[in-house]
């Protein structure tokens, strides 16, 4: 067989069951492979872009590997912003481009571009597969450095004679992936700490999820009536209902969870690095507290703040040694502290936004096991601090690179891994970033309902001019008219919209019931002066968490 | 900020093209500098050793030796500072040599045991061999005599005894 063939039989020996992607030129002979093969889904795509971001959800939404094809130049380019999105989140990805062959490499053929020069800075790590006897063992390789250790993203670049070149194929199964046992011993200082905190208080990141912990830390929390509190990438790690957890932490982090942070004594850290945007702060985020962080990249492990004790090892493993050197605190004041802070967040929670009031909706009137995805900014930030989540990998948002119009590839991804339905929350900016993936959504039949907050404004940066510039709202008005109930019906989507509160409740049902044959876009008119908080400016401590605009 | 010093980093790494270039952009994504980065391959003509001399304190280190540590390309990596190590750089130097003051120079380069391996009318062109310090010191006393252009191979370290990169478990015994 050829290089092509080698390559869709090596797909096929990893389990993967759905690709997205774009043909071209260079990878002519991949798509004739995957034809000729038939038994694996290609889903079209728009853009190549999207396509990234479609295996970035569907690895997020499913916990496998998400595989995205491209052709060499632009489509390899248009792949970057969604490795350097998975990157940042540490979602495997295996990223498949081709490029010219080996006679044309280095003379600015058509259509030739260094697409692993380019992403080096954002993979785990990439291969240029010049020679055909090492496809198969590169594929292999691939697959297994995207889903060990901290997950992330791989690229190969298979240049056009290979994949025409014959060589001989021997199937072969995938490596396990392993993680190392957790030695109890090594965890006997972290119990005591543990074991004599007043205080205790976790802070679940995405390596939770990553892990499969979720159970695990459910446990942690009650055997010793720590709260729960969750980065953006954390979300799902307990259900949002539990009754210790606290919601998300950080620069837009809940009451609660900001107050029982100031409060705490010990931070037990799983699977996080300390982002900007949860220790906003980070000299100061660890005073007078004891830091234990269990982290799987030791490159993590002290990197943004200071652990007074840390092990490098998966959450899972960490945990499950753990648990048994752990005293049981039934009951303490702390618990009855943590219930007092949910009590009055709760109470502050009702705002009269129409934000809100479909957020909560959806919530409410989703079928069971609909996933929550989200693009970037007010409208994440809504949905991080409102949505209920119950259970892991409910929740797929882009956290690190913050990356505008990931949402609608993204939900196309978990659909298709999924079969569930998807509440994509996106706002009018980022929705018109890759709007044209609705036509992917609709060839998909994707049960997707996109709440689409259309304020008219680049929501988030505006607030931040409120905030920070002194209302000069240079550039972040978008009103520019456009009917989306109209742009949504031309593309075979279906268009509703919301004008009030009253007809939030009666619209979201009929939108949900329309989603079962297909994406329904939901024009969800806010007003441009609704605003995301609490919020604690960058760099400012926990303290100083403002609720208002004026409290500035 | 803590103290600013130097260390010196030893790496085995797979000896293919592109390896160079996924190391150094570690260094420029954060700001960090190398200050001198020596690569060659080794016994094992698939291994190359690398030595890097970074100049930044404890936080810098531990970050660039743990960075490294995850490139797959990276096989073994460590800091030869708290070994006891014998360190060599190579000197070439190209000084401006006119016949009044050759005699001087000459002089210097018995002194410090360095070698001639050029003379033309005007100009000599010197070799020398040693540890960085020793280079250092060289080159301040020929420096008045004009530079005419110069290269140095950079930093190259082995530990002394039987101790060995390859056979170091981890770089954990002394990165915490």
């Amino acid at each position: 067989m050829n290089g092509a063939d080698v390559l869709i039989n090596c797909l096929l020996e990893q389990g993967v069951d759905t690709i997205f992607g774009y043909p071209g030129g260079t990878v002519l002979d991949i798509y004739d492979a995957l034809y000729r093969n038939g038994k694996i889904r290609h889903v079209l795509t728009a853009h190549e872009q999207g396509a990234a971001h479609a295996a970035d959800g569907y690895a997020r939404a499913t916990g496998k590997v998400g595989v995205c094809f491209a052709t060499s130049g632009p489509g390899a380019t248009n792949l970057v912003t969604g490795i350097a999105t998975a990157f940042m989140d540490s979602v495997p990805l295996v990223a498949v481009t081709g490029n010219v062959g080996m006679a044309f490499l280095g003379r600015d053929s058509f259509q030739e571009i260094d697409i692993t020069g380019i992403t080096i800075p954002i993979t785990k790590h990439n291969f240029i597969v010049k020679d055909v006897n090492e496809l198969a063992d590169t594929v292999r390789r691939a697959f297994h450095i995207a889903n060990s250790g901290r997950k992330g993203p791989v690229l190969i670049d298979i240049l056009k004679n290979v994949q025409v070149a014959e060589c001989n194929y021997s199937p072969a199964v995938p490596e396990k992936y392993r993680s190392d046992e957790v030695n109890a011993e090594e965890l006997k200082e972290i119990a005591a700490a543990i074991n004599k905190a007043k205080r205790p208080l976790i802070l679940a990141g995405g390596g939770v999820i990553a892990s499969g912990a979720t159970q695990l830390v459910e446990q942690l929390s009650e055997k010793c009536g720590c709260p729960v509190t969750y980065t953006l990438m954390g979300k799902g790690c307990v259900p949002d209902d539990y009754e210790m957890c606290l919601g998300m932490t950080g620069m837009h982090g809940t009451k609660a969870a900001v107050k029982a942070t100031i409060a705490a004594d010990v931070i037990i850290a799983l699977g996080t690095r300390f982002s900007d945007r949860v220790a906003l702060n980070r000299n100061e985020y660890s005073a007078g507290k004891t830091i234990i962080q269990v982290e799987i990249d030791n490159a993590e492990i002290d990197k943004n703040v200071k652990s007074d004790y840390h092990v490098m090892a998966d959450v899972a493993k960490t945990l499950q040694a753990l648990l048994p050197l752990l005293e049981s605190k039934p009951s303490n004041g702390w618990r009855k502290q943590i219930a007092e802070y949910k009590s009055a967040d709760a109470k502050s929670r009702e705002s009269g936004l129409l934000s809100h009031a479909v957020i909560d909706a959806a919530c409410k009137l989703a079928p069971e096991g609909t996933i929550a995805v989200t693009d970037v900014g007010q409208h994440q930030m809504w949905a991080a601090q409102r949505y209920t989540v119950k259970y892991p990998r409910g929740f797929i948002s882009s956290g690190g690179l913050g990356t505008m119009g990931f949402g609608l590839g993204a939900a196309i991804g978990a659909y298709c891994g999924t079969g569930r339905t998807c509440t994509l929350i996106t706002g009018d900016g980022c929705f018109g970033m890759n709007m044209n993936e609705l036509m992917t959504a609709v060839a998909c039949k994707a049960k997707i309902v996109i709440l689409l907050m259309n304020n008219g404004v680049l929501g988030m940066v505006r607030q931040w001019q409120k905030v920070f510039y002194n209302n000069r709202f240079s550039q972040t008005t978008l009103n520019r008219g456009v009917n989306y109930v109209a742009l949504a019906e031309s593309m075979g989507a279906a268009g509703l919209y919301i004008e009030s509160r009253d007809d939030v409740e009666k619209t979201l049902a009929r939108a949900y019931s329309l989603a079962e044959n297909g994406p329904v876009l939901v024009d969800c008119r806010i007003s441009c002066d609704e605003n995301v908080f609490p919020m604690i400016k960058p760099g400012a401590n926990y303290d100083a968490q403002i609720e208002r605009i004026e409290d500035n | 900020m803590a103290e600013e010093k130097k260390y010196f980093i030893g790496a085995l790494v797979s000896n293919k093209s592109g390896v160079l270039t996924r190391i150094s952009g570690l260094f420029t994504r954060r700001g960090y500098n190398i200050e001198s980065l020596n690569v060659c391959a080794t016994e094992n003509p698939d291994i190359s050793r690398m030595t890097i001399i970074l100049k930044g304190d404890d936080y810098v280190l531990y970050q660039m030796i743990k960075q490294m540590d995850k490139l797959e390309d990276v096989k073994k990596i460590g800091c030869a500072n708290e070994l006891d190590c014998v360190y060599r750089d190579l000197l070439l130097v190209k000084v401006k040599a006119l016949p009044e003051v050759r005699s001087q120079i000459v002089e210097i380069k018995d002194i410090y045991k360095a070698k001639v391996v050029d003379l033309s009318p005007d100009t000599m062109i010197l070799e020398l061999t040693g540890d960085p310090e020793k280079l250092d010191a060289f080159l301040k006393v020929i420096t008045p005599y004009g530079i005419l252009e110069m290269q140095r191979a950079g930093v190259i370290a082995l530990a002394r005894g039987e101790h060995t990169l390859k056979d170091r478990d981890c770089y954990g015994d002394h990165i915490g």
